[in-house]
């Protein structure tokens, strides 16, 4: 079996065969930041000075979604052909933030409606000689 | 503080020949100075929006643009802060005429595009998010104003013949316009055949890429004053340049999340409302007295977003407000009468500067077919991707 590859490294796990985002939590103020990016928090009320890396809710509710039918320019990993994508925008209740991700492969974009569940899957992106390149993505359902 | 005022106005016709972006720009401000009645020696200070897709020269491009003019000596700025790069620029300018630096300052945007959808500059860089929105999501532009699009038609029951309508008006609105790169009225069949970028917006949704160039020349009230006989000047009431207030808890380009709401109070207004709201309260005017406004339609249905962001209605009131004609030529306050990005693709640097090469036209009167009836204030606004608000107020 081919490994499998975050395509990029430190925003998300699938360890335990339970995919989780990777962010970062101010122990002061409660904020959540995806990607953790800095070191800091970024609430101008907080005088928080370190993050702790955090796992984010693995389920939300939709926002929004998008279904892309043209290839993307570099850096995007367009396969060959092309296979179009949808994107969806979720929103997490404890976080209080909207975070991106594809939607998982099989969705059909014209069956989702808005505020329907999410949930976080890790699925391969694109697929080389290395491995297999994996993502977070979005997947309706989750149970309620 | 002390009024500030445009003299001149020029514009480089909007194409796609992939020329270097000085040409044009050189092409505008000549346009400009000359509508202003000044020479380039008259210019005491050169404001440039940057673009970054010309290599170093397009980093600099305001020292670019002023040894492309002919060096004379006079201090210079480059601002980069994507579309709304021509209004920092604008911004930077205003702050030295009134801090009594300068009577006279020019400012220029100007950029050559590239083919396709605009991609991140080249590099392996996952800390930055335009990188990483790119390789880890494909969310190109188009993803996000789809995202907005369909929000739209989920919360406000908007559609796509809605979308198709803006096409529809701003295409007709353009075909006068000789700086306008498409000349075309758009029909809603031919829309409905247009192929799906991103669903729920088909590629004539979507704005071009494109070369073009437009500048200003910037005086005191004085300096106007005195050369009145020369041009007939109108005046910047306001130049807003907000940025968010966090907790930003709209999507925006180029993030792949918003703030968390946790932790801090909601801001008192969304960022894209913060930005014509600082606009309307510098110039002391509401909403009910625009004569007509230059929005960014990136995409259709942004214009409609933009209609509520600028007061024009309540939040899902837009879809009613464009079926009423209220936002056409000839209605109560005409929206994108230049034609907007539909009719001229976007060339980043230029385009908040094009907006007010625009509503200067209207408000002197001189927009000839496109000229909305006795216009006297005008706003132009957009945004630009990394948090930058732009809003421009012109009175005559
Ligand atoms: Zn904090």
């Amino acid at each position: 079996m081919k490994p499998r590859i975050p395509v990029v490294a430190g925003l998300f796990t699938e360890d335990g065969g339970q995919a989780r985002l990777l962010g970062g939590h101010c122990p002061r103020c409660g904020a959540w930041f995806f990607p953790k990016q800095w070191s800091f928090c970024r609430n101008p009320h907080c005088t928080g000075v370190t993050l702790d890396d955090a796992e984010l809710s693995s389920r939300g509710r939709l926002w929004s979604w998008a279904d892309n039918r043209y290839a993307p320019p570099p850096p995007y990993p367009a396969r060959d052909p092309f296979v179009p994508y949808g994107v969806a925008a979720v929103e997490l209740a404890d976080e209080q933030m909207v975070v991106l991700g594809q939607l998982a492969t099989g969705t059909d974009p014209e069956r989702l409606s808005l505020g329907q569940e999410m949930e976080l899957v890790v699925e391969p992106l694109f697929e080389d000689d290395d491995g297999l390149h994996t993502v977070w993505k979005w997947k309706p359902g989750g149970g309620s | 503080m002390s009024d500030v005022r445009i003299l001149g106005v020029g514009m480089h016709p909007w194409g796609k020949w992939g020329r270097n972006f000085a040409e044009y720009g050189v092409v505008a401000a000549r346009a400009a100075l000359a509508d202003a009645g000044l020479s380039p020696s008259d210019v005491q200070y050169l404001a440039a929006g940057n673009t970054m897709r010309n290599g170093y020269p397009g980093y600099v491009a305001g020292s670019t643009l002023a040894q492309a003019l002919g060096w004379s000596g006079i201090p210079v700025s480059s601002s980069y802060a994507a579309c709304a790069s021509g209004a920092v620029a604008l911004d930077a300018a205003r702050a030295r005429i009134r801090a009594g630096q300068a009577d006279v300052a020019l400012v220029i945007g100007a950029d050559t595009a590239p083919k396709g959808f605009f991609g991140p500059l080249p590099g392996d860089r996952p800390e930055d998010p335009d990188w990483l929105r790119f390789h880890v999501l494909g969310a190109t532009n188009p993803t996000y104003f789809a995202l907005y699009a369909r929000r739209r038609m989920e919360c406000f029951g908007a559609t796509p013949k809605d979308f198709a309508a803006v096409k529809v008006k701003n295409s007709r609105h353009g075909l006068s316009n000789p700086n306008a790169r498409y000349r075309k009225l758009f029909t809603e069949d031919e829309i409905a055949e247009s192929p799906i970028v991103a669903d729920p917006l088909r590629l004539v949704d979507i704005c071009a890429t494109s070369d073009g160039a437009a500048a200003l020349v910037l005086t005191s009230a004085d300096y106007a004053a005195a050369h009145e006989a020369n041009s007939r000047s109108v005046r910047v009431a306001a130049v807003s340049t907000v940025t968010p207030t966090y907790p930003n808890t709209s999507l925006d380009l180029p993030d792949i999340a918003t703030d968390s709401g946790v932790g801090a109070p909601p801001p008192p207004r969304a960022f894209r409302d913060s930005i014509a709201h600082a606009a309307y309260e510098e110039a002391s005017l509401a909403p009910s007295d625009l004569s007509c406004a230059e929005v960014y339609d990136l995409s259709t249905a942004l214009e409609l977003d933009w209609y509520e962001n600028i007061g024009l209605c309540e939040p899902g009131g837009a879809e009613a407000l464009l079926h009423s004609g209220a936002t056409t030529l000839g209605g109560r306050v005409p929206v994108n009468p230049s034609g907007g990005l539909a009719s001229f693709g976007e060339a980043i640097p230029a385009q908040a500067l094009a907006q007010i090469c625009e509503l200067t036209w209207q408000l002197r009167g001189e927009a000839g077919e496109r000229q909305v009836e006795n216009a006297r204030v005008g706003l132009a606004i957009n945004q630009g991707l990394f948090g930058h608000g732009s809003c421009v107020i012109l009175t005559s």
